[in-house]
């Protein structure tokens, strides 16, 4: 025990930390030979969620970067994943599926983990865009605990490339003290006709072909996912016909719902809570025709550059309480059992977080080639170019 | 080789080569490129002639709204205003480019807006007209987002102006009109030609301004790149509209710059008799 060296005296610390401070030398030396990294991984052991997982003690760099969507995570358990790991969360922020893919496709994207959408996942299988995960390093991903409907997507060919993050419906907004006499719109039929009429200039759609094509296509009823060209024609024509009545054509529509310039808008889970939550008028609908019902993944790219980082970060952040911090703080459901337990019943009740069955169940995953077909493409551009 | 040609054959005589032989592929199966060699993605152009039809009118308008506002505020900071102030003037003018133009946007997103100056309007009785997300938001975002750019060059060249011509002029019985439209506007050309240039270039590639205050539904050329790249991914496609953006600027501006070497000319001959 003589030759142990669990100490450092103050000066040597002083200069450790000067050394630091200048430069010279690395932040994981200064940890080391001072001990404090040793007193932050035990410190870390503490966190629930980083609790027996071998690569506490293991070095994962010190930095994980990740793609994903905008208001989608609590900046706090970032800090706490830093605090007990040393790697920063560098998180680059996404509006489209398509935006991701065409970044990914161009190569070089530094990311260490990304989150798909439930049907981008084949695209980036067959594109050898996309690592199968080993699930040995998230042992907190319990698949047995997951609703099968949102968790298996994330599974191609018996494979495992994408653990589930959240799930969501795509509806629309409408502030209901603008309707005057009118009912409230239950339907997307509704939401197009009263467009036309009553709300002209006044309602927005997403800047995102996947949603506002699918939501023109249920107007006739049609599979929100139609690739048919008599089918699409006849969704192109509504389009064309209500883009002299639409507000604007963009997926920021929370600041002009909120202003008031906006009265109504194709809307997501999330924004739809956290309007709702401020302003109740604005109301959250799911139309009865149907319409889109999504899942959201955590998965890692080919190429990540620091794949054991983006393993500690996933399996952090599926832990269930850090899980259930994410939801409280962003709004949208999660599809493991183990979160709803930890969840309080005002949000478990919540009928825009959790709809009513009969709505869930006329609602359709998008499917793989509604992103990718060209047609579809084509024709959100010629509507905004119209 | 000299280290100036190494960059420029690098920086951009390759990119170029790159965005060219796309413009001859074919979209991937699931976007992006593949190689091929077709003409269809130019004979597909005309899809996006609103995109350059919006481009082509309200970039050339936006110019001219600049350099009318831009002309007399340049004229004042260097003419007219004390020369005490005139730095703080022109650090004033530069000021905005401080903040990025994307939080400067989002500011003219409320100005226009329902709740901003239609709201002040209709206090007054004005009615209330619909502003954001129309052309008029699109023209206001370039007007004060470029202003700066069409400044600058005419301060500089009216700064440089002798004084003593002027005098001349009005020695010679001149009105200070005349005086302005014989001589200060004459020697000031240079200045309006460089500003016209840099405004024109890029508002032709402009995108953020008509998104922003478009709502959507202002479609630049800059856009129809934006969705073809990332939204769509028809790469192919999208480096054929930038082709064709480039080939229209290059008339462009060649007829420009010839238009105005012939006007200093003829200029200069009237100097010489």
């Amino acid at each position: 025990m003589t030759d142990r060296k669990d100490f450092i005296s103050r000066e040597k610390f002083m200069a450790e930390l000067w050394r630091y401070k200048k430069g010279s030398v690395t932040r994981r030396h200064f940890l080391g030979v001072t001990g404090l990294g040793l007193a932050t991984s035990v410190l870390g052991s503490a966190v629930p969620g980083l609790r027996r997982a071998a690569w506490a003690q293991q070095n994962i760099g010190d930095r994980v970067v990740l793609a994903t969507w905008p208001n989608y995570h609590d900046p706090a358990n970032f800090e706490a994943f830093t605090a007990a790991t040393g790697a920063a969360v560098d998180v680059n922020v996404f509006g489209s599926n398509e935006e991701m893919l065409a970044k990914l496709q161009a190569g070089g994207s530094g990311w260490d983990v990304f989150v798909p959408t439930n049907y981008t996942i084949t695209t980036y299988v067959g594109e050898s865009l996309i690592e199968p995960l080993d699930l040995a390093k998230i042992p907190n991903y319990d698949a047995a605990s997951y609703n099968q409907r949102f968790a298996g997507p994330g599974t191609v060919d018996g494979t495992v490339y994408a653990v589930p993050k959240n799930w969501g419906t795509t509806g629309f907004a409408v502030n209901t003290s603008q309707l005057g006499s009118l009912p409230k719109p239950t339907t997307w039929k509704e939401f197009w006709d009263i467009t036309m009429a009553e709300f002209s200039g006044r309602t927005m759609v997403h800047d995102y072909q996947l949603t506002t094509i699918g939501n023109a296509l249920k107007y006739y009823g049609y599979s929100f996912n139609s690739i048919d060209p008599n089918e699409l024609a006849d969704a192109e024509k509504l389009l064309i016909e209500a883009k002299p009545h639409l507000f604007a054509i963009s997926s920021d529509y929370q600041p002009s719902m909120r202003s008031g310039d906006a009265w109504m808008t194709i809307c997501w889970t999330g924004d739809g809570k956290q309007m709702n939550r401020d302003m109740p008028e604005i109301e959250y609908v799911l139309g009865k025709e149907g319409g889109e019902l999504w899942s959201d993944f955590y998965a890692i790219p080919k190429g990540a550059p620091h794949v054991d980082a983006a393993y500690a970060l996933i399996n952090f952040l599926l832990d269930p309480a850090v899980n259930a911090r994410e939801s409280l703080f962003h709004g949208y459901p999660t599809a493991d059992a183990r979160v709803d337990a930890l969840m309080p019943p005002e949000v478990l009740n919540d009928p825009i977080l959790y709809p009513a069955q009969e709505l869930l169940d006329a609602l359709e995953f998008g499917a793989a080639v509604t992103l990718t077909d060209p047609n579809r493409a084509e024709l959100m551009a010629r509507f905004k170019s119209a | 080789m000299a280290p100036a040609t190494a960059w420029l054959l690098a920086m951009l005589v390759l990119p170029l080569v790159v965005v060219v032989v796309f413009s001859f592929g074919e979209r991937a199966a699931a976007g992006g490129y593949s190689a091929a060699f077709t003409f269809e993605n130019f004979a597909n152009l005309g899809t996006r002639w609103a995109a350059f039809q919006n481009t082509l009118m309200l970039a050339p308008a936006g110019t001219i709204l600049c350099l009318l506002i831009a002309y007399p505020l340049a004229y004042y900071l260097a003419i007219k205003a004390d020369a005490r102030w005139r730095t703080l003037l022109l650090i004033l003018v530069i000021v905005p480019f401080w903040t990025s133009i994307l939080i400067r946007s989002y500011a003219w997103i409320y100005l226009l807006g329902g709740q901003g100056i239609p709201k002040l309007l209709s206090t007054f009785g004005l009615g209330n007209p619909r502003l954001i997300n129309t052309p008029f938001a699109v023209l206001t975002g370039i007007v004060y987002g470029y202003l700066p750019l069409m400044v600058f060059p005419i301060y500089v060249s009216l700064e440089r102006l002798d004084k003593r011509l002027l005098e001349a002029s009005a020695d010679l019985g001149s009105p200070p009109w005349r005086s302005f439209l014989q001589v200060t506007l004459p020697l000031s050309m240079p200045g309006v030609a460089t500003g016209c240039m840099l405004v024109f270039i890029l508002l032709m590639g402009e995108f953020l301004i008509p998104a922003m205050l478009g709502g959507g539904k202002v479609f630049f050329v800059g856009n129809a790149l934006v969705d073809l790249f990332l939204q769509s991914r028809n790469w192919p496609f999208g480096a054929a509209v930038a082709v064709a953006l480039v080939v229209v600027m290059l008339v462009t501006v060649t007829l420009y710059m010839r238009l105005t070497r012939r006007w200093a000319g003829a200029r200069d001959e009237v100097a010489l008799m």
